[in-house]
Parts: structure tokens; sequence; C-alpha cells
């Protein structure tokens, strides 16, 4: 296939035109052509996992043209073994989020374009790997998401769009120092990350800590770490179903995918310094109190977003371990709490739009009138559980056991929120669907077809990935031992003992 | 090369073809009755005079008129843009209903008046002759500000406008006189020699002098603390004349202050760099008038409900961001202020442009007229709105991003890293106002009976030609690098 990254990317942007050409009545058109726009990237993606080396650290199906030469900016797109299992990921979100839009039924033409402009942003984040690059990507990203949840969200949509914007930008306007800054101050002038990291050992270690922390910074938010997450449960709850499921299934993949982009291997020696602070115990108290706040919650939506903060502490946790098996763990977790939380996401949208309301008390015996539905939201509570057998238990045990020689209280505690997860998860179950069945829902319709469709598919990956979990590791393994012996190896006794 | 009054000519076509169409237009104005011809032609003539510079004869520069101008590259960048401002500005004008109630023909006459004022300032290189080329601007802008005369707001504003102007160019003027008597001459390369001579004149008075001169060139920019006329001014004059002043008016300041304070009052060293005199702390002053004027504009532009308004500290909180490549003592510096310069003319022409389609369709300018506009009919102008808010923001993929990138790579090259921070926290809070307009044409339900709009094929015209070329322009930005980077030469004579 030529230029598959290109193509990836740019698909959902021509599906964008397209829908913008169709005439404002066909409004089933404007679905069929965002289908028909994801259809061809979840192709691809099956075509890249099957064509992928997972046997090199090498970057592969590069593409790389001169774009504007006056800062040595290339168009310059890449895979290695992050980024495909991102790509990936980010495929499949965004096919079955076109699915889970099916119930927008308002200004429908404008709603697909945005997503499909969305999709073309977070696709291309994942692939470029010149700075510049990525970061128009990253930025393009933002105003989408805006919009989709400013007009298409829910009574407080304004306010959370809005937040949402001024976060993100605040966290992005930082990575473009940092970016100038790396640009600058490298051995030679370039945005080119591999150059970058092949430089690394030219920035000093206090500018390498300037740096690192206003990229992680800037990374933070997107996680979203404690304490920059205030803006994610407000996002969450005021948008729209589908967006709630490429927020959480790709959106936040970014500030962990970003760490590991940049941080890592360009400021090894600063990563390997300021890891067990700012990613060690942030993320520990994201796993504590996101599980916390979540127990508090009476907004089933708001419940679950903060259950992704806490499980997003996970990757953190493991990216700050510095062994194979913790930073393994992490970009698997990655990967497995995007599919486990669109799934939640896709459950809590499926009961608003047939009730028009989350409270979590307001419902009772769901359970009795739809039994599917009720089924499959138990199998994604375990997953989310961390349910042996099913994809998230394996992740989270490569985290823990990673992470357990070099931070044992950190991994004790995150490890012991397990009981606070299970804890929630079962109290919100047995609430919603358990007990008596509430007499105002005694005609609700069981999932349809299209739910369903939207559901299984990801059942189905987070069953495989958890009694095979290797379908994705071996992907990631090769890249990340390498990666980790670079931080390892850069950091200031290793330093010493290779002079 | 010291050009004669008549050998020079040849370089002076662009101004002289203003000045013939100026006249003609005053002169047909008297014999035809239908006025609707005026417009055309004045658009032809400024359209001329953008061709004519680019028709002009290749040098390396060259002395005009015995030395009063210079035909530079730096002059040349700053002449296309602001003919590129009038042709704007006219071709708005010919669109706007506020327009076609005033007298036309004194109308376009002054209107290319000013931006032939508005070239002398981008090549005067004498001290008289610059201080004429902005009072020239300065009167010929009162008018235009005052052109609606039956609007109290619009005479309110020349007046402010007159006030302010007057006090702001007497000052400066004052400061040449102190200028004169430390150099002995007003002639920008002898003022040079005189000053880096060394020993006689005390910094302590060249400081003063530049402080005053500053005055007057700040007055232009609209930097702070010489912003206050802005506001009233961009509220008050009809929208086309706004834009002139915001992006022609903005940028001939620029093309003087950098003038000044580069070739005439600095040296340019080895590597790009610039040294300012020993002891003269001009740069540290402008370093904080930049980090002023970008806070205070974007600041005050919160609390803003009309649209003019709003843009108007929009283009203060702008000009700082200009400025930031300006304060930086370097040729890389100027390169990314002379970008910037041109995005915010792609960008601003662009927003005011939709003030104006708004305004011509409900006779509003307030942030409300803007409810639910989307969702009413005007669907194209508010998307085009979006576009040049966002890009006024600096979001990528748009012209205004590049410029920003621009300015702060070049603080960021050159060490300025706390201004470079300022100016970044400074864009997260612009964003919350520009995103202001854009929520309520998007987010919001339209309230009532709104009339519907008319697509007005002129202004959609220019108004889609604006913003493709703030988005092409910001995903390909090498045509407009390299023409800043060809700009970048003063003509400072023979060494």
């Amino acid at each position: 296939m030529i230029y598959p990254l290109t193509l990836i990317t740019f698909i959902p942007l021509a599906g964008m035109l397209l829908i913008l050409c169709c005439p404002a009545g066909l409004k089933v058109a404007c679905k069929w052509i965002a289908v028909l726009a994801t259809l061809p990237q979840l192709v691809i993606a099956g075509w890249l996992y099957a064509n992928f080396d997972t046997t090199t650290t090498a970057i592969q199906f590069v593409e790389r043209t001169p774009w504007i030469r006056a800062y040595h900016i290339f168009y310059f797109m890449g895979v290695d073994g992050i980024s495909i299992s991102m790509v990936l990921l980010t495929a499949l979100i965004c096919f079955i989020s076109v699915f889970a839009s099916f119930g927008i039924d308002r200004a429908e033409k404008g709603y697909y374009a945005l997503l499909m402009l969305l999709d073309t942003g977070m696709m291309g984040v994942f692939v470029s790997l010149d700075f510049f690059l990525f970061y128009i990507f990253w930025e393009v990203m933002l105003l989408p998401m805006y919009f989709l949840i400013g007009i298409w969200g829910g009574p407080r949509r304004e306010y959370a769009a809005i937040k949402f914007f001024l976060y993100t930008l605040l966290g992005s306007v930082l990575i473009l120092l940092a970016m100038l800054g790396l640009y600058y101050y490298g051995a030679e002038p370039t945005f080119d990350m591999t150059q970058l990291a092949a430089q690394a050992g030219h920035y000093s270690i206090a500018f390498q800590r300037i740096v690192w922390i206003a990229l992680f910074i800037g990374f933070a938010i997107k996680i979203p770490a404690f304490p920059f997450h205030t803006w994610l449960p407000d996002a969450h709850v005021e948008a729209p179903t589908a967006i709630s499921v490429i927020l959480a299934g790709v959106l936040l993949k970014m500030g962990t995918y970003g760490i590991l982009r940049v941080n890592y291997p360009i400021l090894p020696a600063a990563s390997h310094e300021l890891a067990w602070l700012f990613l060690g115990v942030i993320g520990t108290v994201n796993i504590v109190y996101g599980a916390m706040c979540a127990m508090a919650q009476k907004d089933y939506k708001k419940l679950v977003a903060y259950s992704s903060i806490s499980h997003m502490g996970y990757v953190m946790l493991g990216m700050a371990s510095f062994t194979a098996a913790g930073i393994n763990g992490a970009v698997l977790q990655m990967f497995n709490h995007g599919t486990i939380t669109a799934m939640l996401f896709i459950l809590v949208g499926v009961i608003y739009d047939r009730a028009h309301h989350r409270d979590i008390d307001g419902f009772g015996g769901l359970a009795q009138r739809m039994p599917v539905y009720a089924g499959i939201t138990g199998f994604a509570f375990f997953a989310a559980m961390g349910l042996p057998g099913l994809s998230a238990f394996i992740s989270e045990v490569l985290v823990l056991i990673g992470a357990w020689q070099p931070h044992p209280i950190m991994t004790m505690l995150g490890a012991a929120t397990a009981v606070l997860t299970a804890g929630y998860l079962l109290w919100c179950f047995q609430r919603i669907y358990l007990g008596p069945l509430n007499e105002k829902y005694q005609a609700l319709p069981d999932l349809s077809l299209r739910e369903a469709f939207t559901l299984v598919p990801l059942a189905i990956i987070v069953l495989i990935l958890g009694v095979y979990p290797h379908a994705v590791l071996t992907l990631l393994n090769t890249s990340l031992v390498h990666l980790n012996q670079v931080v390892l190896t850069a950091a200031p006794g290793a330093a010493i003992a290779l002079h | 090369m010291d050009l004669g009054s008549l050998a020079s000519l040849r370089y002076f076509y662009p101004e002289l073809l203003l000045t013939a169409g100026m006249l003609i237009l005053v002169l047909i104005d008297l014999v035809l009755r239908d006025k609707a011809i005026l417009g055309d032609l004045a658009l032809i003539i400024a359209a001329g005079a953008l061709l004519a510079i680019g028709l002009e004869p290749h040098s390396t520069g060259a002395w005009l008129f015995s030395r009063m101008l210079v035909y530079d590259s730096f002059a040349l960048f700053f002449r296309a843009l602001i003919a590129l401002a009038a042709l704007v500005a006219v071709w708005m004008s010919m669109g706007s209903e506020e327009v076609h109630h005033c007298e036309q023909g004194e109308y376009y006459a002054v209107l290319l008046a000013s931006t032939l004022g508005m070239f002398l300032m981008a090549e005067a290189v004498n001290l008289l002759m610059a201080y004429l080329a902005l009072e020239f601007v300065s009167l010929t802008s009162y008018v235009l500000t005052g052109i609606l005369r039956h609007n109290r707001r619009s005479q309110e504003a020349a007046l402010k406008y007159l006030i302010y102007g007057g006090v702001a160019s007497g000052t400066m003027i004052y400061g040449m006189s102190w200028i004169f008597g430390l150099a002995g001459s007003l002639d920008f390369n002898v003022i040079n020699r005189a000053l880096f001579a060394g020993g006689q004149a005390p910094a302590l008075a060249i400081f003063i002098a530049l402080v005053l001169i500053l005055t007057g060139m700040g007055y232009k920019v609209a930097s702070v603390p010489f912003h206050m006329w802005a506001p009233d001014v961009y509220e008050g004059a009809p929208i086309p004349i706004t834009t002139f002043l915001a992006v022609g008016s903005k940028a001939a300041g620029f093309a003087l202050l950098t003038r000044f304070f580069y070739p005439a009052i600095s040296h340019l060293a080895a590597g790009g760099s610039w040294d300012a005199l020993k002891g003269v702390e001009w740069p540290q002053l402008l370093l904080i008038i930049c980090a002023v004027t970008m806070t205070l504009g974007n600041l005050a532009a919160l609390q803003q409900d009309n649209m003019k308004r709003l843009l108007a500290y929009s283009s203060i909180a702008q000009a700082g961001y200009a400025l930031m490549g300006f304060v930086l003592l370097s040729n890389e510096g100027i390169r990314a202020m002379l970008v910037y310069l041109f995005a915010y003319y792609v960008m601003d022409a662009g927003a005011f442009l939709v003030v104006m389609i708004v305004a011509n369709a409900t006779g509003r300018e307030d942030i409300g007229a803007y409810r639910g506009l989307a969702w009413r009919g005007g669907a194209v102008p508010a998307i085009a709105l979006a576009i040049f808010l966002l890009s006024l923001t600096g979001i990528p993929a748009t012209i205004g991003f590049i410029g920003k990138f621009y300015v702060f790579a070049a603080a960021i090259r050159e060490q300025f890293y706390v201004l470079a921070v300022i100016g970044i926290l400074n864009s997260v809070v612009s964003l919350y106002y520009y995103m202001r307009p854009i929520k309520e044409m998007f987010l919001e339900q339209p309230e009532g009976d709104q009339p519907p709009f008319a697509i007005e094929v002129w202004n959609y015209g220019l108004m889609g030609v604006l913003a493709i070329a703030t988005v092409a322009l910001g995903l390909y930005p090498p045509p407009i690098i390299a023409f800043a980077s060809r700009s970048l030469h003063f003509f400072v004579g023979p060494s």
C-alpha cells in the first residue's frame, strides 16, 4: 500500500469535505459518508497491524517530505510499537463512535463534519514524528471537540466546552514553548523527533528539567493528571455519548502517549529523575483520588468519568516504574482503558437516551426489563474492576508487578484501590440494575441492534486481550524495552559509568 | 545611490499614481451625478498602486528626493501591505451601508490620500519627512473617522482622535528637536553617525528624546500607554475605515518605528543582531511596553460587548505580539514582526469584514447581533468569522499561528524567555474573548424573528479570499516567509 499513514489520517478529512458538500436535506447521507470514511481507516489499521514488523525498534511505514524549509520542518510520519497500538485504538473507537452518534438529531451535517475533523486530528497526532506536525494535529483536535461539546452537549455545555478549550490550550502553548526550546538549543535545529532523541545528550540537565516540566504540564492536562483533571468530569457530563467515547477512548491517551513520545526519548535524563514524582506520585493520587471521587458521585456519567481518571493513574504509575513489565503494562493499559471506558460511556448513553437522566439513585431493577443491557454492563464493570480473564487485569497486574520494585508504597496503594474500584462499580450496579424495578421504567426497551453493534466488538476485544494479551503486547514490547533502556542509560549514575 | 528629484520619480510611480488618482476622484466627483463609479475608480487606483509596487525596478536601494525618502526592500514590504489594506478598505467601502450615506467623492479621495501618507511613512529617512508623513496620515484619518457627519459617535471619535493625535505629534516633534540638537541633523544616517561617534551626546538626553518620539509612533501603532484613542475611534468610524486604521495605519506606524529605532539609532552587528546605543535603555523600555500592551489589550477585551471595541482591544494586544519581534534587537525578530504583521492584516481585515456584513444585515455591532448566526442563514459568514478569530488567537492551521510561532520562536532564540511566557499566557487569555462571538454564533439558538441574511456577492467574495488565505497560508507559509526574509534589508547607503 502506498502512503498508508497519509491515507489513514486524511481519509476522514476527505469525508468531511464530502459531508460539507452534501445538500442540507440529506441527513442520512452524512451518517453513511462518515461510516464510509472511518471504515477504510479500520481496514488500513488492520493492514498496518498485519504488516508491522515486531522485531525492530525502527520507525516503520515512513513518509518524509520537506514542508517549511526555513525551519527544517518536515511532513514526517511513521509508526513504531508505541504508536501503532494507538493507531489501532483510534481507528476502532472512531468507527464505533460514528455508530454511537446515530442518535444525534439536529445539525447532523455539522456534527459529522466535525467528527471527521476530530478523527483526522487524533490519527495525525499518533502518526506524526515531526514535532511541528504533531503540534498542528494536537491543536487541530481542540476545535472540533469544542464545537461537538458546545453545540450538541447537555445543559451546561457552553461552560464545559470553553473550560475544556482553555485548559487544553494552556497545556498546548506550554508544549509549543518547550518545542521551540528543543529546536534552538539542540546540537542542530530540528523538529524531527528521532533526531531530537538522537541528540538528547546535548541538552544540559537544568534545561531538560525545565522543558520536561513544561511538556509534562501540557500532556498532564490531557491525561488528565491531578490537579489538572477538573475539566474532565464537566466535559464528559455535557458531551454527547459518542464524544465522551472518543474523549475517554482516545483523547486521554494522547497525554501519556505524548510523554512516551517526547519526554522519554528526548529528555531521558530528566525523565529518569522526575518521573517518580510527576508520574509515580501523581499517578497514585490519580488512582486513589479518582476512585474516591467516583464513589461519591450521584451522576452515572460522572462516576465513569472519575473512574477513567483513576484508571489513567495506572498508566502513569507503570510509566514511572522504568521496568519492562511496568512500561509494557502502561501502554497495554492505555489500549485496554480505551476499549473498556468506551464501552462504559456507550452504556451510560444507552440509559440516558431512554430515561433522559443519569441519576444513579433514580433507577432500580433495570435488569428485569433490560437483561441484555444489564448483562453487557456487568461485563464492562467486571472488566473495569480488573477481573482475571478480562483485558484490564493483565495490564494492571503488569503495571503493579513492574512498579513494585522501585515504588513499593505507591504500588500497594494502587493495588489496594482495586477494592474501592470494585466498591463503587458494584454499588452503582446494584442501585441501577438490581433491586425492585422502578415503576417509571416499566416499558424501557432493551438494547437495540445498533447499540449492540457498538458494544459487542469492544467486548470481544476485551475478552481476547484478557486471555491473549500478546496480540497487542508483541507490538509494543520491542519499542518499549528499547525506550526504557534509553532512559535508564541516560540516568546520571549510568552516564558516569559509561564515560 | 543618492538620487535627485527627477531621477527619484522612477521609484515613485505608486505614490504618483495615488496622487493623480486622488485628484481625478475629486474632479470626477464634481462632474458626475452617479457616485457609484467613484468606488470602482478608487478600487482600480488602489489596485494600480499595488501593481506598480510589484513592477518597481529591482534595486538594492536608493535615497530619493535628496535623502528625504528611501527605496529599499523594507519599504517595499510595508508599501505592499498598506496598498493591500487600502484595497480591502475600498472594497469594503463599496459594500458598506454606512459609507453609502456619506460624501463619496471626499471619502475615497481622502482614503487614497491617507494611503499615500502611509507610503511616505514607510519610506521616510528624515525626521522632518517622517513627521510630515505621520501628520498627513493623522489628518486624513481624523477626516475619515468623522466622515459620518450625522452620527454623533463618529463625530466624538474624530474629536478624540484629533486631540490625542495633536498631543502625541506635538510631543513627538519636541523629541525630534532634541535629536536635532544632539545630532545636528534630521537625516537618519547622519543622526546615526553622530550618535555613535562617541562621547558628546549624554545618554539621558538621548533617552528623553527617544521617549518623546516614541509617544508619536506608539500612538500610531496603538501601544500602551498611547492606546486610549483606539477603542473609541474604532467604534465610531465606519467599519471600512476602522479596518484601514487597524491594519494600514498600524503597519505604517510599525514601519516608521522600526526604521527609526533600528537603522537610524542602532548598529547592525555580525550575525544579524543589532546593537543599541550604549547606556540608552530604550530596548528595556519597549520590552515593558510590549508586555503591558498585550496584557492590557487582552484583559480589556474580555469585558467588551461591542464587536468593534472588542476587535479594537484585540488589535492593541496584537500590536503587542508584533512588538515582541521588535524588541528582540535582531533581524530574526524583525522578520518575525513582518510575518506577524502580514498575518494580522489577513485575519483582522477578515474579522472586520464579517462585522461589516453583519452590521449591513442587522444594523447592529454588539455581540448580541451574532446570536445563533450560524442557524439563521448566516452559516458562511459565521464560519469565516470563526476562522479569523481562531487565527487571531493563534490556533494552528491558520496564518495567525504561523505569525505567533515566528514571534515566539524568535523570542526563544534570543533568550527572551519571560517575554515568551507572557506572550503565550496572553494568547490563552485571548482565547476566552475570541471564543465569545463564536459561542454566540454556533452554540446559541437564534431568538425571535431575525431578518434573513442576504448574500452580498462582493463582500462574500472578499471574505472567501481572506478566509482561504488564512487557512492556506497557515498550512503552507513559505511564500510569506520568503517575502518577509527578502524585506529585511534597510538601505543605509555606502558604509
